[in-house]
């Protein structure tokens, strides 16, 4: 290769001639995940299963938090994040239970991430606490890709909803470690909501997650949901890892190394 | 953009020229949407004059029921060969910064 008149330099490489390729192999979300990590050791040190919420709006995430609040009974001691747009309301409702809650207001994000996550758990003592809701934004879209820090996704879809949602949002059903059909009620009114179709959909994702259909107006039928719950902080205190399934690598390597201590 | 400015920075390259992302059909990111949004991104940055190239990449399955591989639909991800639903994803979900071309 000649150096004087660069005839080695050729259309197709001349973007290289000042520079080089680095190749990179970092997942986008990099940043993000890592705070959810600082999250995730902070829920570690206090022995607490932090539960990411999600649902279109108006499926029943809050109204399933009030129930489940009246149905523990102290069992499990709760605190909930709440995510909207604007508004205190769904932190007052659950503050009114006497649970301690904490509202994040994204102003215009569209889903909670682990930055938000983070700068909310200053303001709430975990020592004591059992299980930290964390009820994201309502949308079937975006809060399935963000990793808070937390060990489980719950999705619920309401029967109203229609039975194959699944198929529509794949990355969010595919996301999630368990489904609840909730407004289950209203079964008795309708007969185009299918539980057995939705759960179909949910394994051509090839997701085993539980699928729990339930009514918060019909306390009965809360008790897979409960014991999901009792069982999940059980496995999480036994040592059972648990992450929830967020923005897997498909295979690829993760070359990154810290070069910093984590205070 | 925080992290090509990071690594720009890490390589002394006082420009981007190239940015190479792979995103899988399972990654939650729409391509083109992406590409629109890099054009908005990228100004008054080490890469304002980036050319972006996303990689689309296939969905691809491996069966843990009959040991079958191969190509799969994002809300279908069945075996091809035995239909079964016991699969994991080998390929599909990435969101990945792959390389960067600098100069230096």
């Amino acid at each position: 290769m000649c150096d004087t008149c660069g005839c080695n330099i050729t259309p197709g490489n001349a973007h290289l001639a000042d520079g080089k390729t680095v190749e990179v192999l970092e997942n986008l979300l990099h940043e993000n995940d890592h705070v959810a990590a600082h999250n995730r050791e902070h829920f570690a040190r206090h022995g607490v299963l932090a539960v990411n919420l999600m649902s279109s709006p108006g499926s029943g995430k809050t109204s399933l938090l009030e129930a489940t609040i009246e149905a523990l009974g102290g069992e499990l001691k709760m605190a909930v994040v709440e995510g909207d747009l604007e508004t205190e309301n769904d932190a007052e409702r659950i503050r009114a239970r006497g649970v301690p809650a904490v509202q994040i207001t994204t102003g215009q994000a569209c889903h909670l991430d682990a930055h938000m996550v983070h700068d909310a758990l200053h303001d709430m003592d975990l020592d004591g606490i059992d299980v930290l809701f964390i009820e994201n934004v309502g949308n079937l879209v975006c809060p399935a890709s963000f990793d808070l820090g937390h060990h489980a996704n719950v999705t619920l879809l309401s029967v109203t909803e229609g039975d194959d949602k699944p198929a529509k949002y794949p990355v969010m059903f595919r996301a999630a470690d368990l489904v609840v059909l909730s407004k289950s009620d209203f079964l008795d009114m309708i007969d185009d909501f299918d539980p057995a179709k939705a759960e179909r959909h949910v394994r051509e994702l090839a997701n085993e997650a539980p699928v729990f259909s339930l009514s918060v107006r019909r306390p009965e039928t809360l008790a897979p949901w409960l014991e999901w719950l009792h069982g999940s902080v059980k496995s999480l205190r036994a040592g059972e890892s648990a992450t929830p399934k967020v923005q897997p690598e498909g295979g690829l390597a993760h070359a990154h190394a810290h070069g910093h201590t984590h205070g | 953009m925080r992290q090509v400015e990071r690594i720009a920075a890490e390589n002394d390259a006082h420009a981007v020229s190239r940015v190479v992302l792979k995103v899988g059909p399972l990654s939650g990111v729409e391509p083109d949407l992406l590409k629109h949004a890099f054009t908005i991104a990228r100004a008054g940055t080490v890469a304002h004059d980036a050319r972006l190239e996303v990689q689309e990449g296939a969905l691809r399955v491996l069966c843990r029921r009959c040991g079958a591989g191969g190509e799969a639909v994002v809300n279908r991800l069945l075996c091809p060969n035995c239909g079964g639903w016991q699969v994991d994803v080998t390929e599909g979900e990435e969101l990945l910064l792959l390389s960067l071309d600098l100069e230096t």
